[in-house]
């Protein structure tokens, strides 16, 4: 048990935090949420700076055009960009988390090389094409069928809650090629252009206001089957080394950004006079409780990936993080609602938007109940529920 | 950074969980539950040969050398064991108090305004200082003979663990050296206890989960039971995280974090346990109950909700 980082370390995060002080100050200003073209540049310039520094796809293996750094440098890049307010990965998600480790992992040679270069450099962005209508928690209950003709597959059906979907080059799809097998056996994994003809896109708004995802409507869109990563009806498996990758490290940089905000509702409590409330101030000392462990849970998991040794694909660990992280982040936020008081329903106050966004963390990448299914089965070993 | 045990750890852990099963074992738990005795010195000495007690004392003074990581693992394995003893105190007092690194003197410890657990059947006495945060707190030794000839038994809601009020001030000793950090070293030891009962819950509403059938099914192949044991682990592991990590730094908001998420873990743990134990889990034959009890007592000694929230607020800028 040991919380010390070695002098390589601490080498790699002084290093980092000196071209951060450098390159942040000529960041040009965020765009608005709507604004999607310049989300979309703000995003790519971002990822394109961390790529000239040699800090793009840190934590991916060298032969994939990553650094192949340790789970541990990576949380450290994760708290030192997020401490020193750097942009998120935004737009890049999916490439970067999700589309690009699994092409790493499973794809040919010609595939890599295709596809993660961009991904790395920002010049391509990918979209998620995974959730249904009727196929959500549920996700091997997805209708959207492929059927090969030639050299290609031809898919018709449609897609929901696809984060980017307005401003992707790249579609990673789960498409139905065997509707006579097992629901989780006739499942293929393609990347689909998003200009390809018969791809429709239509935003949703969210409850938020913004439009952070949307529709995707196929018509008989031709995927070449050289797009196909994996083999064919194996999607399912390919799909779960996607999954254990988002659950894994995806929210690590923002328990780092909540302890930042608890800070900042202490300053903020002390400022209005609302400190000397207890029952205020023991709710925020008890979320500082809540985020601290949640830290340390998060660096026994890195320590965890790292003894069982390079590339390992991050375990069960993450639902148990996911579950509680998701809850503690609506907590926070609610507790900031109390601490803004009256203007608590002022839009243009700090923090309320975040409360609403807030709503999406206990049913987006896996609802609470789905984590807590996982757990009780993979982790406890309870059998399986009809 | 390798936060995790290490293969010493491991094997020092694997080592009190084979010493307690043997000795202390839930039939003679049951025992020992049903004689109604508190402290079994035979077992006091034994646990003090094994080290538990010198464990952080220096070698140069007889001790084994190691430090709270360790120390948080042998009381962990006691909370899942439910052994009871004024187990904190006497390792607390190892060193300045005669016999208590070997086990032959059972130390109480008074916090003034609390119950004092084991009195009747300890032979010193260590005082806390005042202070509601872990910070102000000192500690000193007292004479055991007229506090106990002053208090009045409690009729003590946990079986294992005789509780004595005291009404008078006690007039302690010198203060100990480093004593200022004993409250701290408390509460974290009393956290590990937590998250071992804790776990054990956990273990044993699992176990229950998929053998009791209803319905001609498991019951923890029904969602409603499944989610209950769910939350339980994820109490248990977050807390498990905050306790190991207040062991290393041994910070003192870092340890009442770890207080009192591991007090949280433990009281809703056993509550849930009891829960998906059903009738079961309400009778005395269930070990459900006396985890609970502990748990409870245990959430109001060294370090309370409230004394650790507003340490952990305090630390807020």
């Amino acid at each position: 048990m040991d919380l010390a980082y070695t002098q390589e370390e601490q080498e790699f995060r002084a290093r980092l935090r000196e071209w951060l002080a450098v390159v942040l100050p000529g960041l040009p200003p965020k765009p608005r949420p709507d604004d999607w073209p310049g989300r979309r540049a703000y995003d790519t310039a971002w990822q394109r700076m961390l790529y000239d520094a040699g800090y793009a796809g840190l934590h991916w293996p060298v032969d994939a055009g990553g650094r192949g750094a340790t789970p541990t440098q990576h949380l450290i890049f994760l708290e030192e960009t997020e401490k020193a307010g750097a942009p998120y990965v935004g737009a890049n998600f999916v490439g970067l988390l999700h589309a690009g480790p699994t092409i790493a992992a499973e794809g040919t040679s010609e595939q890599r090389a295709r596809w993660l270069p961009p991904v790395l450099s920002g010049d391509e962005i990918w979209c998620q094409g995974f959730s249904e209508p009727d196929a959500g928690s549920d996700l091997a209950a997805l209708r959207t069928r492929a059927v090969r003709d030639g050299d290609h597959y031809v898919v018709s059906g449609s897609k929901i809650w696809t984060s980017h979907a307005e401003v992707a080059d790249w579609c990673e799809l789960l498409v139905r090629t065997d509707p006579a097998a097992p629901k989780h056996r006739g499942i293929t994994w393609l990347a689909m252009e998003m200009d390809a003809p018969g791809v429709t896109v239509r935003p949703l708004r969210t409850l938020a206001g913004s439009t952070e995802f949307a529709e995707m409507f196929l018509d008989e869109v031709r995927v070449p089957v050289s797009h196909r990563v994996g083999a064919e009806n194996d999607g399912w498996r390919v799909t779960m080394v996607t999954l254990s990758f988002e659950r894994g490290t995806a929210f690590v940089g923002e328990v780092v950004a909540c302890r930042r905000t608890l800070d900042a509702l202490a300053a903020e409590a002390r400022r209005g006079g609302r400190w000397d409330d207890p029952v205020l101030r023991r709710r925020l000392g008890r979320l500082n409780a809540e985020f601290r462990a949640l830290w340390r849970l998060t660096q026994w998991n890195v320590s965890e990936a790292q003894r069982a040794g390079a590339g390992g694909v991050p375990g069960t660990g993450g639902s148990v993080f996911k579950l509680r992280y998701s809850h503690a982040r609506q907590e926070l936020y609610e507790a900031a609602a109390e601490v803004l008081g009256a203007d608590s329903a002022d839009l243009d106050r700090e923090w309320v938007l975040d409360r609403l966004s807030s709503l999406s963390y206990t049913i987006a990448a896996g609802t609470s109940q789905i984590q807590r299914n996982i757990v009780a089965e993979r982790i406890l070993g309870l059998p399986k529920g009809r | 950074m390798d936060f995790q045990l290490s293969d010493d750890q491991r094997a020092l852990r694997a080592g009190v969980r084979e010493l307690l099963a043997g000795r202390f074992g839930r039939d003679r738990m049951r025992v020992a539950l049903d004689d109604g005795t508190g402290v079994d010195r035979a077992l006091w000495r034994e646990l003090g040969e094994a080290g538990f007690f010198a464990l952080r004392l220096p070698e140069a003074e007889g001790g084994v050398g190691l430090g709270l990581p360790e120390a948080v693992l042998l009381f962990e394995e006691a909370g899942r064991s439910l052994l009871p003893g004024p187990l904190i105190a006497t390792h607390l007092a190892a060193g300045p108090v005669k016999g208590a690194a070997q086990g032959e003197t059972v130390v109480a410890v008074l916090d003034p305004g609390q119950p004092v657990a084991h009195l009747g059947e300890a032979d010193a006495l260590l005082v806390l200082g005042p202070g509601n945060g872990p910070r102000e707190s000192g500690a000193a030794p007292a004479d055991v003979t007229p506090v106990r000839d002053a208090a009045t038994p409690v009729r003590s809601m946990d079986p294992f663990t005789p509780l004595w009020r005291v009404a008078d001030p006690v007039e302690a000793g010198e203060p100990l050296p480093g004593g200022g950090r004993l409250r701290d070293e408390g509460a974290l030891l009393a956290a590990a206890e937590q998250l071992g009962s804790a776990a054990r819950t956990t273990e044993m509403a699992v176990q229950h989960a998929g053998e009791r059938e209803q319905f001609g099914s498991p019951i923890g192949s029904f969602q409603a039971v499944k989610h209950l044991c769910a939350g339980m682990l994820v109490r248990a592991e977050l807390a498990r995280c905050a306790v190991y990590a207040a062991a290393v730094t041994a910070d003192p908001v870092e340890i009442a974090g770890a207080k009192l998420l591991a007090d949280d873990a433990a009281v809703r743990n056993a509550r849930d346990c009891l829960q998906v134990h059903g009738g079961m889990g309400f009778t005395w034959e269930a070990d459900v109950h006396l985890h609970l009890k502990r748990a409870w007592l245990r959430s109001g000694q060294w370090l309370t909700a409230a004394a650790a929230e507003e340490v952990l607020a305090g630390d807020l800028c």
